[in-house]
This record gives structure tokens, sequence and C-alpha cells, in this order.
């Protein structure tokens, strides 16, 4: 599998959240090669801002050439994203990172507050029975997507929707059970899916994210402690980029 | 058109190659850059044992550059001569390996280690403002630079070039310290301790507070300290900061390097080294000039 960097351009963009922005991209070779939970360095247009924004890939569609991302405004670079418009270029560079190895068992897919994009493309691909977990602040996105394609829990921190609380409160809450948990989100929650799986003794795959500047695994930016030796280093660093983003939450030492 | 350039003795292709630490031992870029086609691939810092490297965050981006505090997360001498230097001579590269240590014993711990391997240069990285022992220290201190730069020398199979830290209040001192010491050539400059705050959670960015800051913020120092130490001392300079087009490597040769290193410009474009190196002979083109050699420290 190679990595392509090119010249994309924006097919369309609008907002459907606070921050929250819906981005698609013609890049038919990334599109080509892309797989759920892979991300994307996005350089930009801005040349005081050196190094590329790891975004996760939301939509993936291989016969338009176009993948999508759903991401939220972090700094001046996403800001600057946020305000391109269907024509306008910028660099990008992928598909990056391991993606999830689709298992056929029950699923449970979690996706908490900006870790929630790249569930959706697992959600479609996923062949087999599955719920989806999706944990929200307040404000609800992409919830009628992920509803188009499997059954949906619910949690807010208000209580404004579903289970008041974590993803975990609405997986007791909702009786969800399931033999693999696919994951992305904050720390905590991850961690706290990693404890639950143990718990339950299921497996559970987890992205996680740092800060960056590669994005290809030479700079050891953003690296993750791991239970065994990693093949770059011999030490115990997985690089996120590189070895992950998606790592068995087994193998994860969490900070 | 030649671009033949000469350091220590040591003949390379082109006056191009990677600054430690932004290009790995040069795998993950091979699928944008010809290793063969490089001067030489500069590694990462390699010390005598495997190094974690600091906590995270180790990243942070600044306006026209960065600050890392990677650490120096290295896999020691044994795994990086028995995996990346034979993987780098497969791949037709000329290497310039990047030797650290906490003192002065690793270093030369490593150096002895790489007598019999097919090793261009040794670049002695006594400049890393991102460990707490050994690294910047021999580099801020002209006594400590001398002594070890002479302990190197004398175990070194290849000629040595001692890395010098900007971190210094006048870097032609510690280049005449490495002189004197015996070092075969100097590489200039090591990244500028810098430091970021976050102020809407105020905290520091960097799980180790400061960083070592890169990128096209810093080339007007590197230009500089090489004019500076081009002029102090006799000794063949690889110069780098910010280059980030052929025009920047230009600009520092004509300060007085012998040759230049791409770094944080690896980040930005994994194929930039390629770019400069086209940049470099646009400019000759443009120029009439024939020879690569005929701006070296021209000013």
């Amino acid at each position: 599998m190679s990595i392509i960097k090119k010249t994309a351009t924006v097919v369309s963009q609008r907002q459907i959240g606070t921050g929250i922005y819906d981005m698609v991209l013609l890049f038919p070779e990334g599109a080509r090669e892309a797989k759920p939970g892979q991300f994307l360095a996005m350089y930009c247009n801005d040349q005081t801002k050196l190094l590329p924004r790891p975004i996760s890939i939301c939509g993936i569609d291989a016969e338009a050439g176009t993948l999508r991302v759903v991401y939220r405004i972090a700094g001046e670079g996403t800001k600057q994203f946020s305000e391109m418009k269907a024509g306008d270029t910028l660099e990008v560079m992928g598909p990056l990172g391991n993606g999830f190895t689709m298992k056929k068992e029950k699923a449970i897919i979690v996706g908490g507050g900006i870790g929630i994009p790249p569930m959706l493309e697992l959600a479609k691909q996923l062949d087999c029975e599955k719920t989806v977990v999706l944990g929200y602040r307040d404000e609800l996105f992409l919830k009628e997507e992920f509803e188009d394609v499997a059954d949906v829990k619910i949690a807010t921190e208000d209580g404004s929707m579903g289970t008041k609380g974590t993803v975990i409160d609405a997986i007791k809450a909702c009786n969800v059970d399931g033999a693999v948990i696919y994951a992305c989100g904050p720390m905590p929650m991850l961690k706290a899916l990693a404890e639950y799986a143990e718990e339950h003794q299921m497996e559970a795959q987890i992205s996680l994210e740092e800060r960056m500047a590669c994005g290809i695994g030479a700079c050891l930016g953003c690296i993750c402690k791991s239970k065994e030796k990693d093949h770059h280093t011999n030490v115990n660093n997985k690089r996120i980029c590189k070895d992950g983003p998606v790592f068995d939450a087994k193998e994860v030492v969490f900070p | 058109m030649n671009l033949e350039v000469k350091v220590a003795g040591v003949t390379f292709k082109n006056p191009i190659t990677t600054a430690s630490g932004t290009f790995g031992s040069g795998a993950e870029f091979e699928e944008f850059v010809d290793l063969a086609a490089l001067g030489a691939v500069t590694t990462k810092g390699v010390a005598n044992v495997p190094w974690e490297g600091n906590p995270t965050p180790r990243i942070a981006e600044t306006y026209g550059g960065m600050l890392n505090a990677v650490g120096l997360q290295n896999p020691g001498i044994d795994l990086f001569c028995k995996r990346d230097i034979p993987h780098l001579k497969e791949k037709g590269a000329s290497i310039i390996v990047n030797v650290c240590g906490r003192s002065m014993e690793d270093y030369v711990d490593v150096v002895e280690r790489l007598q019999d391997e097919p090793v261009d240069l040794l670049e002695i990285n006594v400049s890393c403002p991102n460990v707490k022992a050994g690294g910047i220290a021999f580099g801020q201190n002209p006594d400590a630079l001398y002594e070890i730069t002479k302990a190197v020398k004398a175990k070194a199979a290849q000629p040595i070039v001692m890395k010098l830290s900007p971190n210094v209040t006048d870097i032609t001192e510690m280049a005449r310290a490495a002189e004197a010491g015996g070092s075969d050539a100097l590489s200039l400059i090591n990244t500028i301790t810098g430091m970021k705050i976050d102020i809407h959670r105020r905290k520091f960015v960097l799980a180790n507070q400061t960083g070592g800051l890169s990128g096209p913020a810093i080339k007007p120092v590197a230009v500089r300290m090489i004019y500076q130490v081009h002029k102090a001392c006799k000794l063949p300079i690889i110069g780098m900061g910010g280059v980030m087009t052929g025009e920047d490597a230009i600009e520092l040769m004509m300060a007085g390097a012998s040759m230049v290193s791409v770094g944080t410009a690896n980040f930005h474009n994994p194929g930039a080294t390629m770019e400069v190196l086209q940049g470099i002979k646009d400019y000759m083109e443009r120029y009439h000039i024939n020879d690569i050699n005929e701006i070296i420290g021209c000013m």
C-alpha cells in the first residue's frame, strides 16, 4: 500500500455543528486505497504553518474518487480549512496509518466527540451485527447517518439526549453487548472502554491521537506507551501515525 | 554541471543531506525520495543503548517553524548497525551517522562500535537541547567541547563532524574549540531552545516545557553563524537551519557551508530534499555556474 501526496480539490464543504465542518476532497488515489480508521495529513496553504494536520477519514467513495473528512476547528490551521470552498485546492497526503481490522463478530462501535467521524465509514463497511454508541457533550452531529446503517445509542454529558453520562453509561443502560469494541474519542473514554472490554473479555480496537510532525513514522513525535517493544526503536513506544492510530487496547499503556 | 562536494576528504555526489532526526534512517521516506540521489543520508541520533525519549506532547508548531522535544529516542547502536546501515547501503546511500550520548564514554562507545561499518562521516551531537544529561552540556562549554572532541577523534575510524549548538554567546569560540580538539568538520546549527505556552489552558504545550526551534524561522540565525564560523576557522561546514528551497541552500553555501542539510522541510513535504536539489541546479543554470564549489563561502 502506498502513501500519496498531492494537490486535492475541495468538492464541497458545509458546517454541520458549532465549529464542526464536513469537507469532501477529490483525491482518487487516496480513495482507492483508504480503509476505515485511516487518516489524512492535510497541509495549510498558509506557508507559515509547516506541519500537516492529521484528520481522520469519515467517508470513502472509491468510485467518485473522493474522501470525506469531518473535523472540528482546533486552531488557526483547521480554521483556514473551514474557510475553503468547492474548487479550492490544498496539499494532502494519505491514506496514513493502519485503520481498523474488521472482524465478523458482533460489534460495538463507539465514538466520542470529534472521535465520532472515523467511526461512520467503519459502521458502513462492517458486515456483521453491530450497535453504534455515540457520546456527545450536547450538540449532535452525524447521528442520522449512523442510524441509516446501524442501531444507534446516544450518551450526552448534559442528558439532553439519550443516556446522561458517558458512552459506558449508555452501553450499560441500553444493555449493548458484542464481542469487539471499535472506538475513537478522548483518552479517558478509550481508557474506560479498554477496562470495560477487559472486564467483559471483549476485544477492543482503539484509535489514538497525538501531536505529530511528519505523519509517516520518521519524526517520533507521536508515540504512545506500549506493553510490547516497538518495531522501530525496540523500547516501548509505538508510533501512533505508523503503527496506529488503531491499537489493540491491551497493547496500550494509558497515561 | 558539477555538484560534487568534499567534506573532510570524503566526496559526496551533491551537497544535500538530511538533518538528523527529521529523516529517520531513510526508510520512511523511500516512497518519496531515492536515497541514492542524496549527497548523503544523515541518520537520527544513535546512542550506545536504546533511549525511550521524552513524554508526549513532543511537538509544537510555531510561526514559520516548530518546536520538538523528542529527546533522542533511538534503538541503540546494535540494532542500528544490524538493521539501518545495511538497509541504507542496499539502497546505495552515503551515510552520515549522528552520534549522541549522556557521557563521554557513551559517545566513545558508539564511535568504536562504528569503526568497521561502511559509514562516511560521524556527526557528533553535542548540542541537543532536549536531554537532561550529556548532549548540550558538552556543546555550551568550550573546554568540555575540546575534551570530548579529542576523546571521540582518538577512537573514530571515520572523519568526525562536531555539531554545534546555536545556544551560545559566541559560536566561533565553540568552533575553534572543536577545531583544536581535532574535529574534521563542523555542522551547524542545531535547534534553538524555545518554549510555547497554551494560554487557554495555562499549560506548557510540550511535556518537556522547552524544545528545539527549527524551520524557516531560524534560517537567518543559521546563515549568520555559518558565516561567522567560516571566517573563524578552517574546517568545512555542513550547514543547516530552515532550508526549504534551493535558494535557501545556496544562501547557506554562500555563507560558508560545503554541504546543506534539509530538516524540518521534510515534515512539510517528504520530497523536499529532491526539490531543494533541483532548486540548486536551477540556480546554477540561471547564473551559469559550472561548479557548485565556486559559491561555497563566497561572501
